[in-house]
């Protein structure tokens, strides 16, 4: 009996968060309309991100040699037509849509969380730690980010893993920066003195107390740099150093057609996955607008 | 003021030594063997052990990596930054033949911005929330999703099928031959210049709105001075700290812009040169050319730092 009641107890608990998290939702798209138009976006992408594959109306490496260039048109079996070998446009931007997306946001995520560890010690203990991640930070903040990625891809190799750590590798700075900025005046605070004077250790400060309060400006952090993230991953696809062929990206894809032979043929192929990548960025940037807005006290309004 | 330069400039010696450690160790661990790459590329099917240390020998590669890695910098300070691989051509000869032409991308680039983002920007703060403000602030919004590459590629789109025209192919010095060396660098210049204005359109408004807001701006306008004089002559000198900044900051962006734009408009500038070189393992000027970037990159801040000081007497360096 008793474990019964526990599992309905956290079944009801798993419900309140859900209705919680449900109602913030509607409140947020109510209070910034433009982050929820963001917000669907960035949902639509990740649904395609995760489902595009089995969502594709055909296999986008296969190549048609007969119908090369054909035109967009709903009932010719090419909704958004088809490139130099014939394979179809929109299989190859809804599966490309994973390299952009999930490249993007694993290399945000680890590379956040390095910072984020990064940025705790540097700012906790202002000592000899500090200055060694400051250091690497600054030497890493003064390389032109693309060409460290591009550093990166090339010694690495060309595969996914390694585009991932490339774009990681630049997340890193911008948030540890920001978490040692929090900690640095957090930690100054009577409250952690107070916890400290209890007999608490560094770790649990840090863990249970101190990190915490980072949460907003780092939420800030990487959602504006989702963005730029993905345009990076397209860049270097575009450069033709992102996802080996012939695997889809769409940076690749405006590579491959925005050249004034494939122009004069068909001019829609640089335009559809230009466009994809266009409206992903966007949504991205219309949400962290939107997230900055609710989560930094000082831009609240009203 | 002097004293401020020189001692940022000791600061940058060790950032650039760091530098140079990441980049060097970077290149040394990529996996191509280059010595094998150049034998191969001569078409002699199974490498010749004799000839394969040879090569290695002449590129240094059968010291250890501390040698190596003194021997290069070493060689910077007095003027000998290594020999290209795969060309006939010192690292410097390199870099000096394509320097001027992504530095004259740069400077366009920026000026374009300038053009653009200023009276924008100012436009947006002064009719803060009327149709003129929300339509810009959509286009600025529009212009940071829209990847410059993008851009370029609706240009070369419009041009082909609009005006059925292109940008002369051989590539023409500003020196030599300014008027098709303008034809070819413009377009990048606007791709890269369209995309650096709405970020700085942005800022230059959130910069004005903040001092339109202050004291003596209500002063101004109670003297009765005309809304121009406010703005021109009393707002827009203090708004144009945090612009400045931007600017500044935009500029290791600018750089990775500037790889992208020359590959795609095949203008031979040091990021066509450097894509290249990745792509071919020509280590050297890899190197070359990174620690040039990143060079860039540190002197454009202290450019910041030192324009910081004079449009604001308020800021002092000791």
């Amino acid at each position: 009996m008793a474990v019964q009641t526990g599992a309905m107890q956290s079944n009801s608990r798993v419900g309140e968060v859900l209705q919680g998290f449900w109602s913030w939702l509607v409140g947020f798209c109510k209070a910034q309309p433009l982050g929820g138009v963001g917000l669907f976006l960035v949902l639509a992408a990740v649904f395609l991100a995760i489902f595009g594959e089995w969502l594709a109306p055909g296999d986008p490496q296969k190549i048609d040699a007969v119908n090369t260039y054909a035109s967009p048109e709903w009932t010719g079996g090419y909704i958004l037509g088809s490139d130099s070998l014939g394979r179809d446009n929109l299989s190859r931007l809804m599966v490309g849509t994973r390299a952009s997306i999930s490249i993007s946001v694993i290399a945000i995520f680890f590379g956040s969380l390095a910072g984020f560890l990064m940025g705790l010690i540097s700012g906790y203990y202002a000592d000899w730690r500090d200055s060694i991640i400051q250091r690497a930070v600054d030497i890493v903040m003064s390389i032109p980010t693309l060409v460290l990625a591009l550093a990166i891809v090339a010694t690495a190799g060309q595969s996914e893993r390694n585009v991932i750590i490339a774009i990681a590798v630049i997340q890193i700075p911008n948030v540890a920066r920001v978490v040692r900025s929090v900690v640095l005046s957090v930690r100054e605070m009577e409250f952690i003195q107070a916890i400290r004077a209890v007999g608490a250790s560094d770790l649990r400060i840090l863990i249970r107390h101190i990190a915490p309060q980072t949460f907003a400006p780092v939420m800030i952090v990487v959602t504006s740099f989702l963005g730029l993230a993905i345009i990076i991953e397209a860049s270097l696809s575009f450069l033709g150093l992102g996802v080996p062929p012939p695997n889809p990206s769409w940076g690749a894809m405006v590579a491959e057609n925005a050249t004034a032979t494939v122009f004069n043929r068909a001019p829609w192929n640089a335009v559809f996955p230009g466009l994809a990548l266009t409206l992903t960025v966007f949504g991205f940037n219309l949400l962290g607008d939107a997230l900055r807005d609710t989560l930094d006290p000082r831009l609240r309004r009203g | 003021m002097k004293r401020y330069i020189a001692k940022r400039l000791l600061q940058f010696i060790p950032v650039l030594i760091g530098i140079s450690i990441l980049i060097f160790g970077i290149m040394r661990i990529v996996p191509g063997d280059v010595a094998l790459s150049i034998l191969i590329g001569d078409g002699s099917g199974t490498p010749d052990p004799a000839a394969y240390d040879r090569i290695r020998a002449d590129l240094g590669l059968d010291k250890s990596y501390v040698a190596q890695y003194f021997d290069w910098i070493g060689g910077i300070f007095v003027g000998d930054w290594g020999d290209a691989i795969f060309k006939d051509k010192t690292v410097l000869g390199e870099i000096g033949d394509t320097f001027p032409l992504t530095f004259q991308l740069a400077t366009i680039t920026v000026i374009i911005s300038l053009v653009i983002a200023l009276p924008l920007g100012v436009l947006m703060a002064v009719r803060q929330n009327t149709w003129i403000d929300y339509v810009a602030r959509i286009l600025t919004i529009g212009g940071l999703a829209l990847p410059n590459f993008f851009v370029a590629a609706l240009m070369l789109l419009v041009m082909v099928l609009v005006f059925e025209w292109i940008p002369p192919i051989k590539p023409a010095n500003f020196w030599d031959d300014p008027w098709t060396n303008f034809q070819q660098v413009i377009w990048a210049a606007l791709a890269l210049g369209y995309l650096l204005s709405a970020v700085v359109a942005r800022m230059t408004r959130s910069a004005l709105l903040e001092v339109l807001r202050q004291d003596y701006i209500r002063t101004a306008w109670a003297k009765g001075l005309a809304e121009r004089t406010v703005v021109v002559r009393h707002a827009l000198k203090n708004a144009f700290l945090p612009v400045v900044t931007i600017v500044g900051l935009q500029y290791a962006a600018l750089i990775g812009g500037t790889v992208i734009m020359e590959r795609f408009w095949n203008l031979p500038g040091l990021g066509h040169s450097l894509v290249e070189a990745i792509v071919r393992r020509d280590f050297p000027i890899v190197q070359g050319i990174v620690l040039m970037f990143s060079g860039i990159v540190l002197l454009a801040n202290l450019i910041v730092d030192i324009l910081y000081a004079w449009l604001d007497p308020r800021v002092r360096y000791g």
